[in-house]
C-alpha cells in the first residue's frame, strides 16, 4: 500500500483519510446511502423493488443516531482508556434540546390550543413558560444548546472527575449515578420537561411535516452527513499528535504525567468533545422517533452502546459504526420476533465477544483489525522479511 | 525592625543561598510516614550539576519513595526539597515538575507499548505541551533530527518503526531513557535501570549512563554492585529512609556500619 501520508505532506488531512480503509469505506457508503436511499423512497413506486418503505428510511435513520453515539464512546474509550457507562445521558440531553423545540413548534395546534404553553404544562396548570423554555422557539437555539448542553456537563463533571484522578471502574460508576440522577430528576413533573411522559406529539420541523416521507428523508440525510462529519472530526484527533497522547494515556497514564503533559486537560478535552457528538445524534433521533422521555437516560441503555462499541471492535472508529448496526438489527429482530430473548441475546453475545473476539467483528476481519493489531502485524513481516533476507 | 536588623537577616538569607547555590538537587531533613511506616527518616543530601551519583541500598530503604518525592508524586511530612537551589519542588505536581527539567525512568520500563519507537520519543519531545498545541502540531525538521539523535545514542536506530511492545526488556529501558532525554531535563533520575537485563546490556547501559552524565545531572538508583562499579562514580548508601554512608564505591565498601547492613540481611 502506498504512504499517503509521505505523498501528501502538504495536505495532512486528505493524507490520513486516504490512509484509513475502513474509514474510506464507511464514507463510501454514507455517501451512497445519502444520496440513493432517499431517491429509491421518494421517486421510485411502491410497487418497484428497489423502493425503500419510509419506515425503513426512519429506522436506519435511527440506527445512524446510534452509530454516531457508539462512535463517541469509542473516541473515548478506544483511545483514551475512559469508559463511560453515562453516555445515554448526554444523548438524551441532545435530544431535550431538539424535542423542546419541536415542542414550542407545535404552537396552538395541541389538545389545549396554547399558542405557546406545551400541553403538559396547560395540564400542570402553569401560567407562563419557564426561563429556560425562552429561545426554543429558534431551530438554530436549539442546535447550539443541544451541542452547548451535553459538552457543559461534560466539561464540569470531567473537570471534577479527572482533576481528582478518578479513572477505571470509579469513574464508570460516577457515570452511571450521573445518568441514573438526571433519570431521577427528568422524571419530575415540577423540572419542566414533561415527567415520566417526555416531550412528543411533535408536528413539524422548520415548517415541514414530520410525518412526510420527504422530511423523512431529509432527516435520513442529515444523520448520514453528521456520522460522516463526526467521522472525520474523531480521526483527525486521534491522527494528531494530541491523538497519540491520548493513546499514550490509555497504555502508561503516569509515564504520559511525568513527562510534563497534564493528563486532566487531554481527557478533559477529548470528553467533551466525545459529549457533543453524543447530543448532536441525540438531537438528530428525536425528530425521527418522535419521543424523547427520561427513559433514555437509563443506566442499561448506556451499558448497551459500550456492548456496540466492543462488538463492533474499539479503538477503530469504524468498528463501533458497524457494531452500533449489528446490535441494533438483532435488536429490532429479535424485540420482533422472540422479545423475551433479546436481554439473554445481548449478554450471550458480550460474553461471545469479550472471550472470543476481543477486537471485536472489525479485528476478526484480516483486512482491516485494529490500527495497533494492524501495525504489528506489519512491522513482524517486516522482520520476518528482514530476517529471512540475511539468512 | 531597625533598617539595620532588616540588613542583617537579608545576609544570613544570602549566606544560606551561597551554601546551597552550587546544587542542583538539595534534599534537606525530609521526612515521610505511611500508616505509621517511616519511609524517610530526615533524609538529607545533594546533588552537584553534572554530577552522576548512585544511591544504593536494601530493600525497603526508602529508594523509591525518595524519587517519589523529587517528582511531586508524593508530599513529604517535614523538610526541603530545592530544584537548582531555588525552586521548591514540594508544592508543584508530576507535570509541573517534568516540564522544569526532571526526567524520571521508572523501575518497570514503562513505554508507550502501541506506539513506534520513533513515536515514543516524538510525545516526549521538548516542547508545547498544551492540548491545542497537540492537536495542530506538524512534525518540524528539527524534532527530527533531535530523534534521530536520540536514535542512534540509545543504540535503537534500526528499530524506529518498530512498535515499543516488540522491543527486548533491555530496549525498552534504554528507550525510556531516550524519552528521557528528548525532554531535554538538566536532572535525570533513573530507577534500576539494568534489572532484568543481560550481561552485555548491563554494560551498554553503564556506557550509555556516563556519556550522558557528560551533559545532564544523573542521578542512579541500583542494586547491582558491579553495575554500580561500571558507573565510576560518588555512591550515597541508604538505609531505613537516611543516609548511612557517602563517597567513592570502594571508600563506602570498607564502612563497617554498609558491612553489617548489607550482611545482616
Amino acid at each position: 500500500m502506498t504512504d499517503y501520508r509521505q505523498k501528501y505532506q502538504m495536505t495532512p488531512v486528505i493524507g490520513w483519510l486516504l490512509n484509513d480503509r475502513g474509514g474510506m469505506i464507511l464514507l463510501g457508503i454514507l455517501i451512497a446511502a445519502a444520496i440513493l436511499v432517499p431517491m429509491s423512497n421518494l421517486l421510485l413506486p411502491e410497487s418497484s423493488a428497489f423502493h425503500v418503505p419510509t419506515w425503513m428510511v426512519s429506522l436506519l435513520g435511527k440506527y445512524l443516531c446510534y452509530a454516531l453515539l457508539a462512535l463517541s464512546v469509542d473516541l473515548i474509550w478506544g483511545f483514551c482508556g475512559i469508559l463511560s457507562l453515562g453516555h445515554g445521558a448526554f444523548f438524551a440531553l441532545g435530544g431535550y434540546a431538539m424535542g423542546m423545540y419541536l415542542m414550542r413548534q407545535i404552537g396552538d395546534r395541541g389538545v389545549y390550543g396554547d399558542p405557546v404553553l406545551p400541553d403538559f404544562m396547560v395540564f400542570l396548570n402553569w401560567q407562563e413558560l419557564p426561563w429556560y423554555w425562552y429561545g426554543f422557539d429558534m431551530f438554530w437555539f436549539a442546535i447550539v444548546m443541544a451541542m452547548f448542553v451535553p459538552g457543559l456537563l461534560a466539561f464540569v463533571f470531567g473537570f471534577l472527575a479527572f482533576r481528582s484522578r478518578v479513572t477505571g471502574v470509579y469513574l464508570s460508576i460516577i457515570t452511571q449515578a450521573m445518568t441514573y440522577a438526571l433519570l431521577l430528576a427528568f422524571f419530575r413533573n415540577d423540572m419542566g420537561f414533561g415527567g415520566n411522559n417526555g416531550l412528543t406529539d411533535f408536528k413539524d420541523l422548520l415548517g415541514y411535516s414530520l410525518q412526510s416521507d420527504g422530511t423523512r428523508a431529509g432527516l435520513f440525510v442529515a444523520s448520514c452527513v453528521f456520522l460522516g462529519i463526526c467521522y472525520v472530526v474523531a480521526r483527525g484527533i486521534t491522527q494528531s499528535r494530541l491523538g497519540k497522547v491520548l493513546i499514550a494515556i490509555r497504555d502508561a497514564e503516569s509515564r504520559v504525567r511525568f513527562t510534563g503533559y497534564r493528563v486532566e486537560y487531554y481527557k478533559l478535552f477529548v470528553f467533551t468533545v466525545s459529549a457533543v457528538m453524543a447530543g448532536i445524534a441525540g438531537a438528530l433521533y428525536v425528530p425521527q422517533v418522535g419521543i424523547i422521555n427520561p427513559g433514555e437516560f437509563a443506566p442499561a441503555l448506556s451499558i448497551e452502546i459500550v456492548i456496540w462499541v466492543a462488538v463492533g471492535g474499539r479503538g477503530t472508529l469504524y468498528g463501533a459504526v458497524l457494531g452500533a448496526f449489528i446490535v441494533n438489527y438483532a435488536k429490532t429482530f429479535f424485540t420482533g420476533a422472540m422479545p423475551d430473548f433479546w436481554l439473554f441475546f445481548l449478554g450471550g453475545l458480550f460474553i461471545a465477544v469479550t472471550l472470543f473476539l476481543p477486537k471485536g467483528v472489525i479485528g476478526a476481519i484480516p483486512a482491516f483489525g485494529s490500527p495497533d493489531r494492524q501495525s504489528i502485524i506489519t512491522a513482524w513481516r517486516k522482520r520476518r522479511a528482514n530476517e529471512g533476507g540475511k539468512a | 525592625m531597625s533598617e539595620a536588623a532588616i540588613q542583617v537577616n537579608a545576609s544570613d538569607e544570602e549566606q544560606v543561598k551561597s551554601a546551597r547555590s552550587e546544587t542542583i538537587l538539595y534534599v534537606d531533613g525530609v521526612s515521610v510516614t505511611f500508616d505509621g511506616f517511616r519511609a524517610l527518616n530526615n533524609l538529607s543530601f545533594y546533588v552537584e550539576p553534572g554530577e552522576l551519583r548512585a544511591i544504593i541500598g536494601p530493600n525497603g530503604a526508602g529508594k523509591t519513595t525518595m524519587m517519589d518525592i523529587i517528582t511531586g508524586k508524593t508530599r513529604p511530612d517535614t523538610g526541603d526539597v530545592l530544584f537548582k537551589s531555588e525552586i521548591d519542588l514540594t508544592k508543584l505536581d508530576e507535570a509541573e515538575i517534568a516540564n522544569l527539567g526532571i526526567g524520571r525512568k521508572f523501575q518497570k520500563p514503562t513505554v508507550f507499548e502501541s506506539h513506534t519507537v520513533f513515536d515514543n520519543l516524538l510525545l516526549a519531545c521538548s516542547g508545547g505541551r498544551g492540548v491545542f498545541q497537540a492537536l495542530f502540531h506538524r512534525l518540524s525538521a528539527a524534532e527530527k533530527i533531535k530523534i534521530e539523535k536520540t536514535l542512534v545514542t540509545i543504540m535503537l536506530e534500526d528499530k524506529r518503526d518498530e512498535m515499543a511492545a516488540n522491543l527486548s526488556h533491555g530496549q525498552k529501558q534504554w528507550l525510556e531513557i531516550g524519552m528521557l532525554l528528548m525532554q531535554e531535563p538538566e536532572l535525570l533520575l533513573v530507577d534500576e535501570p539494568v534489572a532484568g537485563m543481560t550481561d552485555s546490556e548491563t554494560e551498554e547501559t553503564a556506557k550509555l549512563l556516563r556519556s550522558i552524565s557528560k551533559e545532564y545531572s544523573v542521578v542512579v538508583v541500583e542494586h547491582d554492585m558491579e553495575f554500580v562499579r561500571d558507573l565510576d562514580c560518588k555512591v550515597t548508601v541508604l538505609h531505613e529512609g537516611s543516609v548511612l554512608a557517602e563517597g567513592r564505591l570502594d571508600h563506602v565498601q570498607k564502612d563497617p556500619r554498609v558491612i553489617e547492613v548489607y550482611l545482616g540481611r
